[in-house]
């Protein structure tokens, strides 16, 4: 076989070595975000700590925080005091992933005694201590414990102490537990096939192979850049926020090099968390700026390479300790959209109108309406909900669905079946999509009661109810978002408040922003709207 | 099964009907087994399209005169078609509308909610199978346990049907929230529309599919309603034309989950009938592995588009109780429509013989997912084929040749193959023909490895202690490649590989499982309902079995569990005898054992959740006779007049041209060989042996494992 064959087939012999690594994380995961969301990662390194194959998940958020992360785990452990057997965690904010929901597990591979690679993986756990998961706390120390890059098993034997610690710091520690046990074990897996394809293969080390990755996929990808006009393209958007709204601001440069993003001018830091380290704003731009430029690269070390980032600290996407950073997506999410109409001149056919862009996640505690006659065990209840995604340039935006989040929605029976919850209407919400040449995406109507003696506690993190997504090229804009009682009593959009127990609540999802003159929009297309009732 | 008569097994693929005709034969002294004391004859006719059965007939037509075979004399005819898939994929069914609960209209649009490629910002999601405009909805509202939180709305629902009778539906579909739990709701609509429209069909999600989520739930019965007037016609216009050809014999169906099932049945659940050609590759599979007495199997099918791989354990093939039928993007996982009945799980890629070979803009080369299927067919069929493929691949490493090509119609012409393969994969990598076509051959056989291993994983198995079976026109060619990448040791290429499918119609048992979703756990485990649930199943898929056969019966028990708090369920089989709280604990710890060998580790301290119950009731199968599996010999001597390329070495060896006729049962051949037959070409490196079984499967292993 031509050593060019024989590199391309341990190329995919890798990817699916690190998709099978992801699937078992799924299947055993307690999180609900991971399960529904994707909410993980896993991926194989070379000795440097250079990723060479990441399996695709449902969340750009780890893109490149992940690829980051083994080169702090190498810094901070040293590779002569790495030995087989080994296994190495964090959950640090800034070497991690952007939260400490986020458990990254890294485990060195020998071949031999020779240190030739690592396995990664990542998972968000139900759970860190603390606040619990919400942007209440107001600094990191209030949003639960945080694990220095340390040694989870050394040669094989476990770290006795840091799992007795997390236990009395965690609620629902045997899952909490369990998830770090599977993380290994993913890894643990990965390291056995990589070890059988390296013998297969009559291999030493992985360094041959990572050449051919890089090279091949750095020329793939300045290729791609090579047909963007060099210059500065700049974009702002202003979004709800948490307590006040948040400007947003980014100049990309394209260079010969690749593509800066420099957020200066974006407003600073919020006193909640939902503050956004300066690595999961870089994963968030890499992906917009891969989907755009070349979307069937697999993600490694080159192909991340040419994204770089900049803010000063101390701007709400690049937050420092201790600053609270618990719900970054929410911001994160944002950074897509921002980035990519930026270009939106530079990469003609290409750059989408803004969408819903944050989740509209209904996130609520479930307590007894009368704890002394009835008592009630309390019931945390999670649904993932979107919004509708922007018009694209030459088609229809996509209704009730996420991006640039992969998130997946639960099954309202499913979430019946757990929660005292009754979802009385989860359906399109007409006439909310941005019209347009190409109209945006639909949003959803959702009405929630609580059920069996129970109201709800309920913490409103909803964007977009003051700021529609903006058509364009003379697209409009989609609907705003809009949160009420069944009774029309209009409700906050952010902070906690109660349901009482005999009302509904009503979630508007906003409407992905048009593209293109509504008057250009063809005959057929609009009457088919018409017919499907999607204009209201 | 084998009861000295006659029978057919008709298999209508997309491409070919085969028609394989079961008859005992007297004239085969050495016929030691079941399986070899019976016939097989087979043919195959081009499938047509606008009238199925036309193929099947003419194909039975041909086949009785050439056997001179009384028609009269026919015991059964066992079919299995794509027709409700392809119906499915082309959207060629009935005028439909959904009828759901209020709140509830686009559950079918809005989907997940995700987007199942990543990466692709041009996406298209799958169109619903029934418009919005088609859609309609009645407020009632039953909860998670069964119980009514909105009454039924009669007025609005006879409103509802007025507006179905005046747009002229012929078929409904209803879907309630909660009706695996209570049904009464989806009854009283079905009943609205009969006393109204008696001539429209309702199909009601109670009975198509009763588990719990209501996306796949409800599109399921939409499927079901949606292909349901054009199945039911097809079976009856079957039937018709059988007896009209002098076959007075029953007509019976293969499901999805590999077992027969009666004309009536099929035609009130066609959504049934989907992947049941597959289906009866699986169970082919599993009868060679009863045969040889092989508890781990992994079937390998491989056509003109797809590549099909199953595990079969104990000889029973794994059954899943969803899956997604027509993808539109690649074969994309959540790029279709998911279906909610039994089926036999399978992972199916776009890697066939005519899978089209192509290098990306990462000079890597890819294989499909688009097939030149037989129009234009590969370019060495010289039919106007432009592209290079897997076949011709296959023909430039010398694995095909047109001196033993097995389709006669058709000449391979290696001169086209050699240009394409330059042209569609050379000139970008600066290969010459011969390297572009190891690395499409290489690359066809790692994708399926691939998923081979991702499949195995997804059911918690290790594939070192398997045995692959190779069948369809494809899969010989590859299977020793794949058994090496695999390290797997041992390889069967069973005689009518070919017609696999239709033969595995013959061999299938009548069966069905019936599924229902209910919630319990082991806080508070709910004893009582679970046995009144158990027996309600069981009776359930009994009637529909005695419509078939008077044979003794074997039940089944399986309970969906995992930890509170997961979302993923592994199967448990539920113990035999009456299920009472002590087979609930045994349920627990079968659980625990089960998910450490899913996963390598139990967890500690959680509740275990038991959300979806299913029994299967099928007729008692007979153990096949044992078949002498021959030891492995000294070679027979072939003339080593083909030079082909040797995936061992690397290199293009000499290679033995054998006929896969002449050989008996205890010969050995030794590879560099590849072993021809009219159906298909069994290929071996040179580190590969292949004997000859007692029932004439080839067996093949590496030289160090004889």
């Amino acid at each position: 076989m031509s050593s060019t064959v024989a590199h391309q087939i341990m190329w995919n012999r890798l990817i699916a070595i690190v998709e099978e690594q992801a699937l078992t994380l799924v299947r055993t995961s307690f999180s609900t975000s991971v399960r529904e969301a994707g909410d993980l990662s896993a991926g194989v390194f070379d000795a440097h700590g250079r990723l060479m194959a990441q399996a695709v998940t449902g969340t750009p958020g780890h893109v490149n925080t992940m690829a980051a992360a083994v080169g702090h785990f190498i810094n901070d452990i040293g590779p002569d005091r790495m030995y087989p057997g080994d296994v190495y965690i964090t959950n640090d904010p800034w070497k991690g992933t952007g939260h400490l929901h986020d458990i990254t597990v890294t485990t060195p591979v020998f071949a031999g005694a020779r240190l030739i690679g690592f396995f990664a993986s990542t998972s968000h756990v139900v759970d860190v201590g603390g606040r619990g998961y919400g942007p209440d706390g107001r600094e990191l120390y209030e949003e639960g414990i945080r694990i220095p890059i340390m040694k989870w098993a050394t040669q094989g034997r476990l770290n006795d102490d840091l799992v007795n610690i997390l236990r009395n710091n965690v609620r629902e520690s045997d899952q909490v537990v369990g998830d770090i046990h599977g993380l290994a074990a993913c890894n643990e897996t990965g390291r056995r096939r990589l070890l059988e394809m390296l013998d297969e293969f009559d291999l030493h080390d992985l360094d041959e192979l990572a050449d051919f990755i890089f090279e091949r996929t750095h020329q793939a990808v300045m290729g791609a850049l090579a047909d963007v006009p060099r210059g500065t393209y700049r974009n702002t958007m202003d979004v709800d926020g948490y307590d006040e709204p948040v400007h947003l601001e980014v100049a990309v440069t394209v260079s010969d090099h690749g593509m800066h993003a420099d957020f200066e001018g974006t407003s600073g830091v919020s006193p909640y968390g939902i503050n956004v380290p300066i690595v999961y704003a870089q994963a968030y731009f890499t992906y917009g700026m891969i989907v755009a430029l070349a979307p069937e690269l697999p993600n490694n070390h080159a192909s991340l390479a040419p994204f770089t980032v900049s803010a000063p600290p101390g701007v709400i996407l690049n937050a420092v300790e201790p600053d609270p950073v618990s719900v970054r997506h929410v911001i994160g999410h944002f950074v897509t959209d921002l980035c990519l109409g930026a270009l939106a001149e530079a990469l003609p056919g290409k750059v989408p109108a803004e969408g819903a862009g944050a989740l509209w996640n209904f996130q609520a505690s479930a307590r007894a309406v009368d704890p002394i006659n009835e008592p009630r065990p309390p019931v945390e209840v999670l649904m993932f909900n979107s919004g509708g995604s922007g018009a694209r340039p030459s088609l229809d935006g996509l209704t009730a669905t996420a991006f640039p989040s992969g998130v997946r929605t639960m099954s309202a029976e499913a979430t019946e079946q757990v929660g005292p919850i009754v979802i009385w209407r989860k359906e399109i919400r007409e006439g909310s999509a941005g019209a347009g040449a190409q109209r945006g995406g639909l949003g959803q109507v959702i009405e929630i009661g609580a059920t069996d003696g129970y109201y709800f506690e309920f913490s409103a993190m909803f964007d977009r109810v003051e700021h529609p997504a903006r058509g364009r090229h003379g697209g409009g804009d989609g609907a705003p978002g809009r949160v009420s009682l069944d009774d029309g009593t209009p409700f906050r959009s952010k902070g906690k408040q109660p349901i009482p127990p005999d009302r509904r609540l009503v979630l508007e999802l906003p409407g992905g922003g048009g593209f293109g003159d509504p008057a250009d929009r063809d005959a057929a297309a609009h009457a088919h709207d018409e017919q499907m009732g999607y204009l209201g | 099964m084998a009861s000295g008569g006659l029978r057919i097994g008709a298999d209508v693929g997309g491409t070919f009907t085969d028609v394989v005709v079961e008859r005992p034969n007297a004239q085969d002294a050495n016929a030691g087994t079941e399986y070899l004391s019976t016939e097989y004859l087979s043919t195959k006719v081009l499938t047509t399209h606008e009238a199925p059965e036309r193929g099947i007939l003419a194909g039975i037509e041909a086949l009785s005169t050439e056997h001179d075979i009384d028609l009269a004399d026919l015991e059964q005819v066992i079919h299995g078609t794509t027709l409700a898939t392809n119906a499915l994929i082309e959207r060629r069914g009935a005028r439909t509308a959904l009828v759901t609960t209020q709140g509830f209209r686009d559950v079918i649009e809005t989907r997940t909610e995700g987007r199942f490629e990543q990466y692709d910002i041009d996406i298209v999601l799958p169109t619903p199978l029934i418009a919005r405009c088609d859609r309609f909805v009645v407020p009632e509202r039953i909860n998670a346990r069964g119980e009514e939180l909105l009454p039924f709305d009669e007025a609005a629902a006879r409103q509802v049907v007025d507006q179905l009778v005046e747009g002229g539906y012929e078929s409904v579909a209803v879907g309630f929230l909660h009706s695996y739990r209570n049904a009464t709701n989806e009854r009283r609509f079905r009943d609205i529309v009969a006393a109204v429209a008696s001539d429209m069909t309702v199909s009601i999600s109670a009975e198509v599919s009763p588990q719990m989520r209501e996306f796949e739930r409800f599109n399921t019965v939409a499927a079901n309603a949606y292909v349901q007037p054009l199945m039911a016609s097809y079976l009856r216009r079957l039937e018709a034309g059988l007896r009209d050809l002098g076959a007075n014999c029953p007509l019976y169906l293969i499901h999805s989950g590999g077992g027969l099932i009666s004309v009536d049945t099929a035609a009130a659940f066609p959504v049934r009938l989907v992947e049941s050609g597959p289906a009866g590759g699986a169970i082919f599979a599993a009868h060679l592995a009863a045969r040889h007495g092989l508890d781990h199997i992994l079937s390998y099918d491989m056509g003109g588009t797809t590549a099909k791989i199953a595990l079969i354990e104990d000889h029973v093939p794994q059954t899943a109780k969803t899956f997604e039928v027509a993808r539109t993007t690649r074969f994309k996982k959540g790029s279709g429509m998911p279906i909610s009945i039994p089926v036999i799980e399978m992972i199916e890629i776009g890697a066939g013989g005519g899978s089209i070979a192509s290098v990306d803009n990462l000079g890597q080369i890819r294989i499909g997912p688009h097939s030149a299927g037989s129009e234009p067919g590969p370019a060495a069929y010289a039919l106007g084929g432009q592209r290079a493929t897997v076949t011709d691949a296959n023909v430039k490493l010398g694995r095909l040749h047109p001196d033993t090509f097995g389709a006669t119609s058709i000449t391979l012409d290696p001169g086209l193959a050699e240009e394409a393969l330059v042209r569609d994969i050379g000139v970008a990598l600066g290969f010459d023909a011969r390297t572009s076509a190891i690395g499409v051959a290489e690359m066809v056989d790692e994708n399926m490895t691939n998923a081979a291993r991702v499949h195995a994983v997804e059911n918690g198995k290790d594939l070192a202690d398997y045995t692959m079976v190779a069948f369809g026109g494809g899969a010989p060619l590859h299977a020793a490649r794949l058994m090496d990448k695999l390290g797997i040791r041992e390889l069967l290429v069973p005689v009518g590989a070919g017609v696999g499918s239709a033969i595995g119609f013959l061999l299938a048992p009548f069966s069905y499982e019936a599924v229902r979703s209910f919630y319990t756990s082991t806080d508070d485990f709910a004893v009582d309902e679970a046995v009144a649930l158990l027996n309600e199943l069981a009776d359930e898929a009994t009637t529909f079995v005695r419509q078939g056969t008077d044979a003794d019966l074997v039940v089944e028990r399986q309970v969906s569990m995992r930890y509170r708090g997961q979302g993923w369920e592994i199967p448990v089989t539920v113990p035999g005898g009456p299920f009472d709280l002590v087979a609930a604990d045994a349920l627990v710890t079968e659980f625990t054992k089960t998910y450490e060998r899913y996963f390598g580790r139990a967890i500690e301290g959680l509740a275990v959740e038991a959300v979806s119950w299913a029994v299967r009731v099928a007729s008692a199968a007979g153990v096949p006779g044992a078949v002498e599996r021959a030891p492995f010999g000294d070679p027979v001597i072939a003339d080593a007049d083909r030079t082909a390329h040797d995936t061992a070495t690397g290199r293009d060896m000499p290679t033995a041209v054998v006929e896969r006729d002449i050989l008996n049962p205890g010969d050995t051949v030794a590879g560099p060989a590849v072993i021809v037959e009219s159906q298909t070409t069994t290929v071996l490196s040179s580190h590969h042996l292949a004997v000859v079984d007692g029932d004439r499967s080839l067996r093949i292993r590496r030289q160090e494992n004889t």
